[in-house]
């Protein structure tokens, strides 16, 4: 055992100043902006005290609302499409097929690539490419400019999403699928099963814990998405697509509206907060215990 | 055995098409990006009639890109090295520490991992321009904004693969007089490369990637990255697409190369950096 002198030199050499630097980057500031929610702060000044309002504030805000409503819808399709498309992938850049490097690369491209350059790629598409593209090979889904209505800007902002986060969930589950025993699929091959029942009763229960991370890291990306609906949708047509993120930003910084904005933003963290255990819990019931 | 090459044939063709989906909005971006502005708006799919190179140095010139890039860089490295050392000695800390503060520590940072930025972000706009506490908005700062944000994941990293170096060494280390920082720099650290890579690279992809952070921090043109300077192309209104499209070009194209120099290393940091 080491004596009171020692852990106190090991936490000063080793510890003190990571913890000081997280201290002062995340916590003071969270806690700071808790403390503004119950002000009337205006970015600089704190002139009183105004209890719960800005939360009834908000709870009473449309935009608020409309946004986070929104968001729920985009996690909700995002956390489905990445996880079936990125499984699907996986799936088939680990069959016996040729160029199967080239493949994997394909797919996971875009990920590298930041939000905002990748919303700008499909502005374009949108905007440009897919309208010439509808016309000269007369299919008409994308003969509209999709980012300029609701409900086909939103798809966008899905699609795009998809295109993105897909090849790095594909990693995930290549790497879970590669790590079953094989002594099971022998196994199960004995016992004359199809390729389809080996995938639902054998590999997916097995590879449980890569679906848990990879839902968990899905929901918290689209929860935080922010670069892609900036430079895709900018929130337009009439802010009707804008995410949560978007929402805090603009009402902090566009309109000033500080308190409210960090009042929404603490909001967002709970939902996240709230989602983020609920995920957890619910997926570490199907795991299998080995 | 006929039958199994008939389905592998049909999922190489499915796999195929998807690929080429993929990869579809970058093969646009490149057609376009030697285009001229008046050839991007009425034949965006069509093979370029007049390759118009000069897209490209206009590109440089209009993002600064030599400075953005440079930019980019140096803040890269300057955070994903202070994130290594700072990680790597609280994980040895917390691994090695069996105190129940320590085991609080960690939980705590664990935590953190579900803060959105957007919780912080606002009450950050205090800490820089003339009105706030005047913090530099530049490198060195946004660097210590990364560590703060990245220590939580990296230690986590770091904590999983110490506890299981086994602490003889330590001991080992110790009795032939060594004192703690000099056993880990010369007996722990050295064996951390592999989390280390894995560190590097998946806090290099956030960073370089990041835009949220360096909008609210970077204020000065100057100072900017390449992901705030691609939107140079974007104003009220885009009147020259080719120009954009030659910007997103050279935007993308330093991680491409950085993908296929370390394309192993990346795969293989992605998948161990997914532990949880």
């Amino acid at each position: 055992m080491r004596t009171r002198r020692q852990e106190i030199q090991r936490f000063a050499v080793f510890a003190l100043l990571p913890l000081s630097i997280f201290i002062l980057v995340l916590v003071v500031p969270f806690g700071r902006g808790v403390y503004f929610t119950f002000t009337d702060w205006n970015g600089f000044d704190i002139t009183k005290f105004v209890g719960f309002d800005n939360y009834i504030a908000a709870f009473q805000n449309d935009d608020f609302w409309q946004s986070m409503g929104l968001t729920l819808a985009y996690v909700a399709a995002s956390l489905v499409l990445v996880n079936v498309v990125g499984f699907v992938l996986a799936l088939l850049v680990t069959m016996p097929l040729r160029g199967v490097n080239g493949l994997r690369t394909a797919f996971f491209l875009p990920n590298l690539i930041g939000g905002v350059i990748l919303g700008l790629i499909w502005q374009f598409l949108f905007g440009q490419a897919f309208p010439v593209l509808a016309e000269a090979t007369g299919i008409p889904v994308f003969e509209e400019n999709w980012l300029l209505d609701t409900t086909t800007a939103f798809w966008a902002m899905v699609i795009v999403t998809v295109w993105q986060m897909s090849g790095y969930m594909m990693i995930i589950y290549i790497t879970a699928l590669m790590s079953i025993e094989q002594e099971a699929l022998e196994a199960s091959l004995i016992d004359g099963t199809n390729a389809v029942q080996r995938l639902f009763l054998i590999k997916m229960p097995l590879m449980a814990q890569a679906f848990t991370i990879s839902l968990f890291l899905t929901m918290r990306n689209a929860f935080m998405a922010y670069d892609l609906n900036l430079s895709l949708t900018g929130g337009n047509p009439y802010g009707t697509t804008e995410l949560i993120s978007l929402q805090v930003f603009r009402e902090a910084f566009s309109f000033g509206n500080f308190a409210s904005g960090q009042t929404q933003a603490v909001l967002m963290f709970v939902v996240i907060a709230i989602a983020a255990l609920a995920q957890v819990a619910i997926s570490k019931r199907y795991e299998v215990q080995r | 055995m006929k039958r199994a090459r008939r389905i592998n044939i049909f999922f190489f063709i499915f796999a195929s098409v998807l690929a080429v989906l993929y990869a579809f909005p970058f093969v646009m971006v490149l057609l376009n990006s030697v285009k001229d502005k008046r050839e991007v708006r009425n034949e965006p799919l069509a093979w370029p009639t007049e390759w118009r190179w000069d897209n490209f140095a206009e590109a440089i010139d209009r993002m600064d890109y030599w400075q953005a890039l440079g930019n980019s860089l140096i803040i890269t490295v300057l955070s994903v090295g202070a994130i290594i050392i700072t990680s790597s000695m609280l994980a040895y800390y917390l691994a090695r520490s069996k105190t129940k503060f320590s085991s609080v520590t960690f939980l705590v940072l664990v935590a953190s991992m579900i803060v959105p930025f957007q919780a912080l972000m606002i009450p950050f706009v205090g800490l820089f321009g003339d009105r706030g506490l005047g913090l530099p908005g530049n490198q060195f700062t946004i660097a210590f904004f990364y560590v703060g944000f990245g220590v939580a994941l990296s230690t986590f990293l770091y904590h999983g693969f110490i506890t299981n170096i086994p602490y003889e060494l330590d001991e080992a280390a110790g009795i032939d007089g060594a004192s703690p920082l000099r056993t880990f720099r010369s007996i722990i650290f050295p064996m951390l490369g592999p989390v280390t890579a894995t560190v590097a690279i998946i806090n290099a992809l956030w960073i370089w990637n990041d835009f949220l952070l360096p909008s609210v921090v970077l204020l000065d043109n100057e100072q900017k990255t390449i992901p705030l300077r691609t939107f140079v192309f974007y104003g009220n209104y885009t009147s020259d697409y080719g120009l954009a499209m030659a910007g997103l070009v050279i935007s993308i194209l330093p991680i491409v190369i950085f993908y296929f120099v370390m394309q192993r290393q990346i795969i293989a940091g992605i998948s161990a950096g997914a532990v949880k």
